[in-house]
């Protein structure tokens, strides 16, 4: 169905002139970044070319030596065989060393440049704040990570041959001269010919390559949001939408990447007749040249073998060039993420390494979601006072998450100030908040890893303390269940554990790290409520050191606070004892009152309708 | 609810166990339009490769005739052939042309549809095969897999194609010229056929590992998108940037692995065809010199022999390429033969009237794939127009009942009916359109409200939107977003709560308008006093309808005709509320739980 209406922009292509200047430039800017496999692999392609050169002149020069004299002479001496046949041996062996540095050493320039890329990609999607990751479709963060790095070095798989070509060029040019100059000439008019049709070829095939990865990225996004889907898609029965939807963008890309191909089927042929029919001018002005007693029939017969070697290695020349507009793109695309601004900078405060619980304080704090005007939590004072409970009651939609997020600095306000330990979050150094504080979120995300990866996240941890938190978290009997214990591997999405447990592992998660704040996003909502209970009996156990922030519907969870807090509409409407606010709030004591209203009014029903009968 | 769940490696046969050419015939079967004209475009490659024939031929009539004739260069000779030979250039280039074209055309429309294919089957396949991958490699299947094989049907089919034409155009020149000549070349060739062989299962399996090792890249990677939030909430950012590293890294070993194999396939059909030239340059001068072949034919022939060995390389190299190709085609294939365990009986489906429903259970049982069962002999019935509520404990089997009953997956043992009829036997059209389900975590799509509640009935009008949110309740809520309907949910909704996005979902069914509708937590993180009014809502809308809700909000039970009370994957209590509160069991306990936490207001 949708549109990816959302979708950030992506730069537009450049002006086709500047496209081969931005394409050297990319490319130069890989091999000066991968220096020594680049000249590793230059080296294996001069090697390659002077020994590809040779052989043609080895041919020539043994035809003179060896294969005229013998077949003048009607006999032909050993000698001469195996001299045939070392140099020609000898001149393979270079030629084969030449190719193996050359092709191994430009593959591992191109993968190193690949993963460094992707090592930097990846590194801006872990830096750049949520909203960035808000306004990004996944599956095109993906193709940016993935495809349009591919795109982007594919140009260092024929770049070191083309280097070669050029060399090579540049000998049998010389040889030609030495040959006959006119010859020369006309030869290498081939090549400034060759070199002008790719520039044409070029200026057509760039917006097209453009659109194809643009597409190669929205059916990367389409196909992402679908399998993301995929319960919701099978539940409704709506599998041929999906499919229409992804046909839609399918298609589309078919049809961009055959125009690409109808682009390149012109070009080929025509990059491919032009040696040839430079071959045949080589040979009818030799042939004149021999009529006229300028040259001899042997120098005709190896300036057309030098160019029927160098036919093929030329069109390295026009990969490279073909490949330059899809570099060019899937570097812009790249550079998209790579540019972005916006990533939360942090201060060098450090937060007090005890053990006693944290204060938070936000104060006047406002905050607009990026892009929209009214904001979602509005001048919001909110003070956590250090080991206390505080719960946060509002209705769905009034803004409890955005707030947690705000207290733990997750997303930073547009105005007010968020304090933790009386330290202004913004100053505060990477890392200190995480350690001081853990927030269990509404929606939980496991990482694909074993039960104990998900609560320790990598940190050195014994069993018995991951058990212990487990235990509070009341996970310890299923997870003592599955098959491999706490190395039980979960998965991404957690496919096989139920809601309930996996909230409950993200809670052991929180637990483990014995947070001097801990901050419950619903965090047992999936939970049933003999279990909540007992979860919070065990966190009031050992919260000794813990200062709680619970966002919470349910009785039993804002009983164990000291304070409410209630929300309407991103504002605080009252705050105090649970007592107070039932005796003074109108709309928290709707809410709270919702189920025991609606079970007094069933009952009432039910009572008349017997009174009834 | 599946404790015992626990075989998470993928469920989907990544890396199907096909060999090179039974891959390559599947792969023709799936997209037959790699067939299509492919007799034509093979003449017109053996055309196009007359045109690189040309060359040698007219270099020996030139030397030979021309230039070394009796009796001086005959010029005019010369020049004859070299026209003739411009011309054929020409036609060569446009047949060049229209091959080129037709395999673009061609292969594009053939990986389309196998990206179609594979892309649907994903979402045929059970809910619980797609969990046991991760997104990005499920992802990969449709898009860098499918670009792998992209690259050996257009340039290498089009190069073998070309490359085979040009090998038997040069065998027969060959012949023509020298069969001894031409047998001493084949000889010297033998070897590397032998070799090449050797070669491709090596190669095979090198790319294999590559295509597995880019799933595993974009399942990293996609952790670190779409666990964002995680990440920084616990700063785990360097954990996270070391396991991408890791995957990274694994990717460009593997990869450079895979293409020093091929380098060094390539460059030992390189030494072959060098030592090739050297032979035949040896032995032909010895036949030269014998008088049984002249120097301008020894000249052609070492022309032929260029002509002979570089498609033997480009066919080498594109056999390399193949074994690349093949490795992401399995994958592909690999998906889409993976049986769709919970199949849609089709064309032959029963299709079911539309009105009130029955619902049977008949000695369910279900356990997940290598583990215990999770429901055991289930026998339950539901009569249209009940309203029911299945209530237990975490992990005791009430999501098992919802998935069964909506089939998202199918009972091991015994049979679960609808109007009598085996669910199994129902068309998925018929069943979706009168069976919904509400999951916990309804996803919703990054495009405005009004297309996401749409999601349950396209063609609803914006009229019909609106009633089904008024009557839900939820007109007050939705006045109150940034631009009503038209709000912007952004990726996977995120620019709503939790809550949102349930009634969201909640009314996508709604409007969905199906006979039995089953909520499986389908408003728990919604606030109490929304969901008593989303509740009554879906009361007047299931009267007349049959409902089942799966709820820890006891609430739900209290309202429903019917409590279902599962406990370790049985039915253990079945009655009304107020009967079963009176009867001192598993429920009435589970209530006066609930009774006390409510108790505090």
């Amino acid at each position: 169905m949708p549109s990816p209406a959302a979708t950030a922009p992506v730069p537009r292509p450049v002006g086709d002139r500047a496209v081969l200047r931005r394409g050297l430039r990319v490319i130069w800017g890989g091999m000066v970044a991968q220096r020594r496999p680049v000249m590793v692999a230059v080296v294996g392609s001069v090697l390659w070319a002077a020994a590809t050169v040779a052989t043609a002149w080895a041919i020539g020069w043994l035809t003179d030596e060896v294969v005229e004299p013998s077949v003048r002479a009607r006999e032909v001496e050993t000698a001469g065989l195996w001299m045939i046949f070392g140099v020609l041996v000898a001149v393979l062996v270079v030629n084969v060393l030449g190719v193996i540095l050359r092709r191994v050493f430009a593959t591992v320039a191109g993968f190193n440049l690949q993963a460094d890329y992707r090592r930097r990609v990846t590194r801006q999607y872990l830096r750049l704040p949520l909203s960035w990751h808000h306004a990004h479709p996944s599956g095109q963060l993906l193709s940016n990570a993935h495809a349009d790095i591919e795109a982007t070095w594919q140009v260092f798989n024929p770049l070191p041959m083309a280097i070669g070509v050029i060399f090579m060029l540049l000998i049998a040019g010389t040889m030609m001269i030495l040959v006959d100059p006119l010859l020369a000439i006309l030869g290498l008019l081939v090549f400034p010919g060759l070199f002008a049709v790719n520039l044409v070829f070029q200026r057509v095939m760039s917006p097209r390559v453009t659109r194809a990865q643009q597409l190669r990225a929205e059916v990367a996004e389409v196909a992402h949001e679908s399998f993301e889907a995929g319960l919701v898609v099978k539940a409704m029965g709506r599998e041929d939408q999906e499919t229409e939807r992804f046909r839609v963008r399918t298609h589309q890309l078919r049809d961009s990447l055959i125009l690409v191909g109808r682009t390149r089927g012109v070009f080929e042929p025509v990059i491919e007749a032009i040696p040839t029919l430079g071959t045949l001018a080589v040979l009818g002005v030799g042939t004149w040249q021999v009529s006229r007693g300028a040259l001899d029939a042997a120098d005709v017969v190896q300036m057309a073998y030098l160019f029927s070697i160098l036919a093929f290695p030329v069109r390295a020349l026009g990969w490279v060039l073909a490949e330059i507009p899809r570099s060019v793109v899937g570097h812009d695309r790249v550079q998209h993420v790579l540019g972005a601004h916006g990533g939360m900078s942090f201060g060098s405060t450090e937060l007090a390494r005890t053990a006693r619980p944290a204060e938070s304080a936000l104060t006047d704090v406002s905050y607009a979601h990026p892009g929209e005007e009214r904001p979602t939590i509005r001048e919001v004072t909110l003070d956590v006072a250090r080991g206390s409970t505080v719960a946060l009651v509002g209705p769905t939609g009034s803004g409890k998450s955005t707030l947690t997020n705000l207290a733990l600095r997750l997303v930073d306000a547009d105005s007010g100030s968020v304090r933790i330990d009386g330290a202004e979050a913004r100053q505060l150094a990477r890392g200190e908040i995480p350690a001081s504080a853990s927030l269990v979120a509404q929606q939980t995300f496991m990482f694909d890893d074993s039960v104990r990866g998900n609560i320790t996240l990598g940190e050195e941890a014994d069993d018995a303390s991951v058990w212990e938190s487990l235990r509070i978290a009341q996970a310890d009997d299923f997870v003592r269940s599955l098959p491999d214990g706490l190395d039980t591997v979960i998965g991404e999405r957690g496919g096989s554990l139920s809601g309930g447990q996996r909230q409950r592992i993200a809670l052991a998660r929180a637990i483990w790290r014995t947070p001097r704040l801990l901050i419950l996003d619903d965090a047992t909502s999936a939970v049933d409520p003999s279990v909540e209970q007992a979860i919070l009996a065990g966190l009031r156990e050992a919260r000794g050191g813990m200062t709680v922030l619970v966002v919470a519907y349910r009785m039993a969870t804002i009983l164990l606070a000291d304070e409410v807090v209630y929300l309407e509409r991103g504002q605080v409407v009252d705050r105090g004892s649970h007592a107070d606010l039932v005796a003074r709030c109108r709309g928290y004591l709707d809410l709270v009152q919702a189920y025991s209203r609606e079970a007094a009014e069933r009952a009432a029903v039910t009572r008349q309708e017997e009174v009834d009968r | 609810m599946s404790e015992h769940e626990t075989e998470t490696s993928s469920r989907i046969d990544g890396q199907a166990r096909l060999g090179t050419l039974a891959t390559l015939r599947r792969g023709l079967e799936l997209s037959p339009e790699l067939r299509t004209g492919l007799l034509l475009t093979l003449v017109l490659a053996v055309v196009a490769t007359i045109g690189r024939v040309v060359i040698p031929f007219v270099v020996q009539q030139t030397t030979d005739n021309g230039i070394q004739a009796e009796g001086g260069t005959d010029v005019d000779y010369v020049v004859r052939a070299i026209a003739l030979a411009a011309v054929v250039v020409l036609f060569t280039s446009l047949a060049q042309y229209a091959v080129n074209v037709r395999l673009f055309t061609a292969a594009e429309s053939g990986l389309a549809t196998l990206r179609l294919k594979a892309f649907r089957h994903i979402h045929d396949l059970s809910v619980l095969t797609q969990s046991t991958e991760r997104r990005g490699a499920l992802v990969s299947r449709v898009t860098s897999d499918v670009d792998t094989i992209s690259m050996f049907v257009q340039f290498g089919g089009l190069m073998l194609l070309v490359s085979s034409a040009q090998i038997v155009l040069a065998t027969i020149l060959m012949v023509v010229y020298s069969p001894l000549l031409a047998l001493v070349v084949y000889l010297c060739f033998v070897p590397l056929t032998l070799l090449v062989r050797r070669f491709q299962p090596i190669l095979g399996r090198a790319y294999g590992t590559v295509r597995e090792r880019v799933g595993d890249l974009l399942g990293s990677i996609g952790e670190s998108i779409v666990g964002a939030t995680t990440i920084r909430a616990y700063g785990v950012e360097d954990r996270t940037a070391a396991r991408i590293d890791e995957a990274i890294d694994a990717h460009r070993t593997s990869a450079i692995r895979a293409q020093v194999r091929s380098v060094m396939a390539f460059v030992s059909g390189q030494t072959f065809a060098g030592i090739t030239t050297a032979v035949v340059l040896v032995v032909g001068t010895v036949l030269a010199a014998r008088g049984q072949l002249t120097l301008g034919q020894l000249l052609g022939f070492l022309f032929l022999v260029n002509l002979f060995t570089q498609p033997v390389l480009m066919a080498t190299e594109i056999l390399n390429e193949m074994q690349n190709a093949i490795a992401g085609w399995r994958r592909v294939i690999g998906v889409i033969d993976t049986p769709a365990d919970v199949s849609d009986p089709g064309e032959d489906g029963v299709v079911l009237a539309r009105g009130p429903i029955t619902v049977d259970f008949q000695d369910v049982s279900f356990a997940y794939p290598g583990g215990g069962r999770v429901l055991r002999d289930v026998d339950l019935r539901i009569e249209p127009h009940t309203r029911v509520a299945v209530v237990g404990q975490t992990g005791s089997g009430k999501t098992t009942l919802a998935k069964l009953l909506t089939r998202l997956m199918d009972p091991v043992e015994g049979v679960v009916r609808l109007d009598g009829v085996d669910l199994r036997e129902v068309s998925f059209a018929s069943l979706r359109q009168r069976v919904v389900l509400v999951p916990q975590e309804g996803f919703l799509f990054d495009e405005d409200l009004a297309e996401n509640i749409r999601f349950g009935r396209p063609d609803a009008t914006d009229a019909d939107l609106r009633l089904a949110v008024t009557e839900l309740g939820l007109d007050s809520w939705v006045d109150g977003l940034p631009h009503g309907l038209q709000t912007q949910v952004g990726q996977r909704g995120e620019s709503l709560s939790a809550g949102e996005r349930q009634l969201v979902a909640i009314a996508r069914a709604y409007l969905a308008d199906p006979d039995l509708l089953v909520l499986d937590e389908a408003t728990s993180a919604v606030d109490p006093a929304t969901e008593v009014r989303v509740q009554r809502a879906l009361e007047g809308l299931t009267t007349g309808r049959t409902s089942v809700a799966i709820a820890h909000r006891l609430s739900t039970a209290e309202a429903a005709d019917v409590v279902v009370v599962v406990d370790a994957g049985r039915i253990v209590e079945l009655g009304h509320h107020t009967e079963l509160v009176g009867r001192g069991g598993v429920y009435s306990r589970m209530h006066a739980s609930w009774a006390a936490q409510q108790a505090g207001v």
